[in-house]
């Protein structure tokens, strides 16, 4: 137990300082943007001269870059991301309203990616050199070429379209009046697509690390060993070659959490899921910088997060994970 | 055997090859066959492909010709992905050969900020990139590298970490040459190969990444770009989904061609290596 706290505290220390780092960018970005939040604020209620002068003073935006990015940290240390010029509120109360859905869709993403995706990696992986080994391969590689977008496109164009098994988009269907259980198949049946489009594109990642880390498994010796002690070869596979390449796959997790959260833009336009992602479009449309830059942050927070469980997880699996850090 | 002869006996390296041929001659080709403004109304609104032979596509929904469109929508896709891994791959050869050699101080904090881009997810700083400066091509190729160049920072600085150990790098020390001199002109040549081997795994990320920009409306305006093809056909999905499907179809081969050529390149350097 107390290797694990050393490496949460580690990680966490580490994360600050990457957050720090985070901060200061989209701060540059900020500042990058042309006018201000005062412009911005102007333009949609009107006002002199005078006014301005005044709102720039009232919300310290006359102080120098360096006052402004120390009153940023300030208000973000206390959880304040700033108000939304698109929506008028709190940006932290229209990105947490949003930020389930992206969850949602993101959590059954990565399910569906790491289990088709490991599941037929083993199996390719347990003939190396075969058919199927060589035919999985090249087919990952193709789906990997495919732009998410567009799949999603094209599974709206064949399923929802021509066939009507799903929905065409959306979360749920709007004033269905449906509560719990209904409403939970409800929302399965409106994120099937969107959770293929998303989960097909990385799926062809884990197969290939999957693949490869088996092959690499087949040379060892503890395998020869297995096969001598007359051990199925069902048995060899499954515990001691496919065992064995899991680990890598769990850290890949993490490292794609940030891809996955990218890619979960478009999809979320696309079949016009409302999540952080479709957001995250509507600010660049919107041109609302301040909403865009929170977004990114909640982002940065949420990889830094899901890095650290899959640390945790890490350090439960593979006992020699921290083990030295612990001891020194 | 030549590398040459070992690449062209892999089918899957020699397919890549063929589509990445097509590509570039449909690229560089483009003005000449069709060196009307691509943009330009050509024909009746919505026609189906394959049945005009003057306009063998048909045309979308305001009626421009979509196979010119295809051809000068090459031209961006190859451009962007190339530049844009090209800088990416510059800027982390750079980056990671510093923090490498220097170590210390330098090392930690370097290393800290391609942390932090790597925490960002790319595809979100590149829509905040193109969003606060404004699209245009030059500014697309800066936004995809901004998020592209962590990966080969990362294998650099291996890489000089191993080489600056090495004798010859003693040796430059001993005759008096600048640090920053070794570092680039001794250490970072021999850690390129494990970099540039990254380089068809980019420059895919960075095609499929100006496609989701340019679908998303970030795209330069002013070029026709097949991502923005596909978000023009969307509009019109029901009746006509062959404006999204044509386009999409010339993204994946694309793609698919960069990996299979760069996979078959990285296999016969990788064998040459090895034997000698």
């Amino acid at each position: 137990m107390n290797r694990a706290l050393t490496l949460i505290r580690r990680r966490l220390i580490g994360g600050i300082f990457v957050l720090l780092i985070v901060v200061i960018g989209t701060f540059l970005l900020l500042e990058a943007a042309p006018g201000d939040a005062v412009d911005a604020y102007i333009a949609s209620t009107g006002g002199d001269a005078g006014m301005i002068e005044l709102l720039r003073h009232n919300w310290g935006l006359d102080q120098s870059a360096l006052t402004r990015l120390a009153n940023y940290l300030w208000a973000l240390l206390h959880l304040d991301l700033g108000q939304s010029l698109a929506f008028s509120r709190p940006i932290r109360e229209v990105i947490l309203e949003r930020l389930p859905n992206t969850l949602l869709l993101m959590g059954s993403a990565t399910a569906l990616s790491f289990g088709l995706g490991s599941a037929l990696g083993i199996y390719a992986g347990a003939r190396p050199g075969s058919f199927r080994d060589r035919f999985l391969s090249i087919g990952s590689l193709a789906l990997y070429a495919v732009p998410g977008f567009w799949f999603g496109l094209v599974l709206i164009i064949v399923f929802a379209v021509d066939l009507r098994w799903f929905p065409i988009g959306g979360i749920e269907s709007i004033a269905s009046g449906k509560a719990g259980l209904d409403r939970a198949v409800d929302i399965a049946r409106h994120l099937i697509l969107p959770v293929s489009a998303l989960g097909f594109i990385y799926l062809a990642l884990y197969l290939r690390m999957m693949r490869a880390g088996m092959a690499e498994a087949w040379r060892q010796d503890f395998v020869l060993a297995a096969r001598a002690r007359g051990l199925s070869r069902r048995r060899i596979v499954l515990a001691h070659v496919a065992r064995n390449a899991l680990l890598p796959l769990v850290t890949m997790l993490g490292l794609q959490s940030a891809q996955m959260l990218g890619g979960s833009v478009v999809i979320e336009s696309v079949f016009s899921v409302p999540g952080l992602g479709r957001l995250a479009q509507e600010a660049v449309a919107a041109r609302d910088t301040p909403l865009l830059l929170g977004i990114i942050l909640v982002s940065a927070v949420l990889v830094i997060l899901i890095n650290l469980l899959v640390d945790i997880a890490y350090a439960v699996l593979d006992p020699r994970v921290g083990a030295s850090e612990a001891g020194a | 055997m030549s590398p040459l002869c070992r690449f062209l006996r892999t089918p899957e390296a020699v397919a890549g090859a063929i589509i990445l041929v097509a590509l570039f001659a449909m690229a560089l080709t483009a003005p000449l066959f069709f060196p009307r403004d691509p943009q330009a109304i050509a024909g009746p609104a919505l026609l189906p492909p394959f049945q005009d032979w003057s306009l063998p596509l048909g045309t979308d929904r305001l009626g421009r010709d979509v196979t010119a469109e295809l051809f000068h929508g090459a031209r961006t896709s190859l451009a962007v992905g190339l530049a844009a891994a090209a800088a990416a791959l510059v800027i982390g050869a750079v980056v990671g050969t510093l923090a490498g050699f220097a170590g210390g101080l330098v090392d930690e904090m370097l290393m800290r900020i391609t942390d932090a881009f790597q925490t960002v997810p790319s595809f979100l700083l590149a829509l905040a990139f193109v969003s606060v400066v404004g699209p245009s091509l030059g500014v697309v190729v800066a936004a995809i590298a901004l998020g592209a160049w962590t990966g080969p920072a990362r294998v650099a600085r291996a890489e000089v970490l191993s080489i600056r150990e090495r004798d010859f790098v003693a040796g430059a020390r001993v005759i008096g040459m600048h640090p920053l001199e070794i570092a680039f002109r001794e250490v970072l040549p021999n850690a390129l190969p494990p970099v540039l081997a990254l380089s068809s795994v980019i420059v895919a990320a960075a095609i499929l990444t100006e496609a989701a920009l340019s679908f998303l409306g970030l795209g330069d305006p002013n070029r026709v770009t097949w991502g923005g093809m596909i978000a023009e056909g969307r509009t019109v999905l029901r009746t006509a989904p062959f404006l999204s499907i044509v386009p999409g179809i010339a993204l994946v081969l694309t793609v698919l061609g960069v990996y299979l050529a760069g996979e078959g390149v990285v296999e016969t350097t990788a064998v040459r290596r090895s034997l000698s």
